[in-house]
């Protein structure tokens, strides 16, 4: 099953909350835990993202298309990357997200894939349970 | 030929011995446990087609299998073909010519859908019901009842958890030994939650508890726990026709012991021996110690007060519950006098304002050292009563107290 790790953390809004060596220390440990998911052949993608300082969100919910700085909810945690993995089932995918580094600064959401494209085919893939 | 009646009561009676096993087994290798339903009713429905011309088969757990296992391959039929975990084929031929050799040897999954119905992926709120319904086949509507929500609320929920075991792919799988004891105490946990339920009446779910716990301790034999709750149900459950009489409730030392169950207190006794013979104290074995030392009484024994000293005040030290704690003064009134009691109580005062049980056992404590502050105490413990039997037991009790008067 395909699960996607969504990680939660708070936002280090301002410049020089993070050492240098603190966010050094941060990235190895991402380094080590996408080569390990990789070394076990359950790593579909990886993605950590920019701050939410950075992020735009569109809408056309009100009919038109509005274009909005920020996120689509301005929550304490924030989105601050992604990790698609290929596992058996929701207990390996636990462990996973359990060993994840930001677990020890926010939370690991696992939500359960649904669909997933897949770009070779140009077609919708998967599990097409519900 | 087979007339009707007999072929429907004998797939009557097959279903309600098997249907746990061979919904666990079928939902196991799809996590789809509303299907392995509908499969399963769907084969129940073809029996009673097939059996009144064919007979009964000599082994009618395989042949419901096999006709439900068909069904439910050839609806996952489209959908197998997409699946990023395919159907585990080989253990699937693999479990029907196996079910071929009895119903003893189809595996048994029903403690793996333990595990999976108190998963820590599942509400705990929704995991005892879960459990009575999937392991035991306990009606919704019965469910909701016993749970004091509307039957469609609660059927809604069994759906949704459903859905959720699914979705989110919890497998059916006995955990691995470094995470096996929490795991366990939260199974334990439900299934407890199953006889917590009933303990104030003797509820349609009493005895639906007790077969939930007894196959739970056969499928767990060597945890203690296991077996301390299946025998404090037991225990329990033994004393259910004496503990409310004419509409009152009666108090466990004014019981008429004639009307306590020998054949439960056996059964009780026997799970007991067996969980102490496993030398891992714990909570259930404790409070099913304290329901043996108060079932001595069947033979004309006599309670022995100092051991359910001793034993409440280990269950407050494993489970510092308010319930524990009150239960513990209960016991040192009885043994050390009313007052002790009573210093037990007033440790514990601010916590217990609004728990019905601590204004019980006060009001009684009161009382027997004839303080005039009882009749105040008895007043809030009938407020806070919500059994009917018990509040009649407590107005008597205080009803008595006002005739008697101040001397």
């Amino acid at each position: 099953m395909r699960y996607t790790l969504l990680l939660h953390y708070p936002e280090m809004m301002a410049d020089g909350q993070l050492s240098d060596e603190a966010i050094e220390q941060g990235q190895a440990a991402f380094n080590d835990y996408a080569k390990a998911l990789n070394a076990a052949g359950v790593l579909v993608s990886a993605e950590v993202l920019q701050p939410t300082s950075a992020t735009t969100s569109v809408s056309r919910k009100t009919g038109e298309l509005v274009v909005q700085d920020g996120p689509f909810a301005d929550t304490k945690e924030a989105l601050g990357g992604s990790f698609v993995i290929d596992v058996a089932d929701l207990d390996s995918a636990l462990e996973w997200a359990g060993d994840a580094p930001s677990v020890q600064w926010g939370t690991v959401e696992i939500r359960p894939g649904a669909t997933w494209f897949d770009t070779s085919a140009d077609a919708w893939q998967g599990d097409a349970r519900s | 030929m087979t007339d009707a009646a007999s072929v429907s009561a004998a797939a009557a009676s097959v279903v309600r011995r098997s249907a746990a096993r061979l919904i666990a087994l079928l939902a196991a290798p799809t996590r789809d446990i509303p299907l392995a339903e509908d499969v399963l009713a769907d084969a129940v429905e073809r029996a009673l087609l097939r059996w009144p011309v064919d007979g009964v088969p000599d082994n009618p757990e395989a042949w419901l299998l096999t006709v439900a296992r068909n069904r439910q391959r050839d609806l996952l039929g489209g959908a197998a073909r997409t699946r990023s975990a395919p159907l585990d084929e080989e253990s699937v031929m693999h479990t029907i010519d196996d079910a071929l050799e009895g119903i003893d040897a189809i595996p048994d999954k029903r403690l793996e859908l333990l595990y999976v119905c108190a998963h820590p992926a599942i509400d705990p709120g929704i995991r005892t019901p879960l459990m009575l319904q999937t392991v035991l086949g306990v009606d919704a509507a019965v469910i909701a009842r016993a749970f004091a929500v509307p039957e469609s609320a609660m059927a809604q929920r069994l759906v949704r958890a459903k859905r959720r075991i699914k979705l989110a792919g919890i497998p059916f799988v006995v955990p691995t030994k470094r995470d096996l004891a929490g795991r366990t105490s939260a199974v334990l946990e439900a299934v407890y939650g199953a006889y917590a339920l009933d303990s104030t009446e003797s509820g349609e779910l009493a005895f639906e508890a007790l077969h939930l716990a007894m196959t739970t301790a056969t499928l767990l034999p060597d945890d203690a726990e296991a077996a301390g709750l299946a025998a404090l149900i037991a225990l329990s459950l033994a004393r259910v026709d004496a503990r409310v009489v004419s509409g009152e409730y009666v108090p466990l030392d004014g019981q008429d012991t004639a009307l306590w169950s020998r054949p439960l207190i056996e059964t009780g006794e026997r799970m007991l021996t067996h969980a102490f013979a496993l030398g891992r104290p714990g909570r259930f074995q404790l409070e099913a110690a304290i329901q043996s030392a108060h079932d001595s009484r069947i033979d004309g024994g006599v309670v022995d007060v100092r051991a359910l000293v001793d034993l409440h005040a280990a269950l407050v030290a494993v489970q510092p519950t308010l319930g524990s704690r009150v239960a513990h003064a209960a016991a040192v009134g009885r043994a050390d006098g009313a007052s002790a009691g009573l210093d037990v109580l007033e440790a514990m005062a601010p916590a217990a304002e609004r728990f019905q049980p601590y204004w019980a056992t006060k009001a009684h404590l009161l009382e027997a050292i004839g303080a005039p502050e009882s009749s105040a105490a008895y007043a809030r413990a009938i407020e806070l009563c919500d059994d009917p039997p018990a509040r009649r037991h407590l107005e008597r009790r205080r009803a008595a107290l006002e005739t008697a008067g101040p001397d």
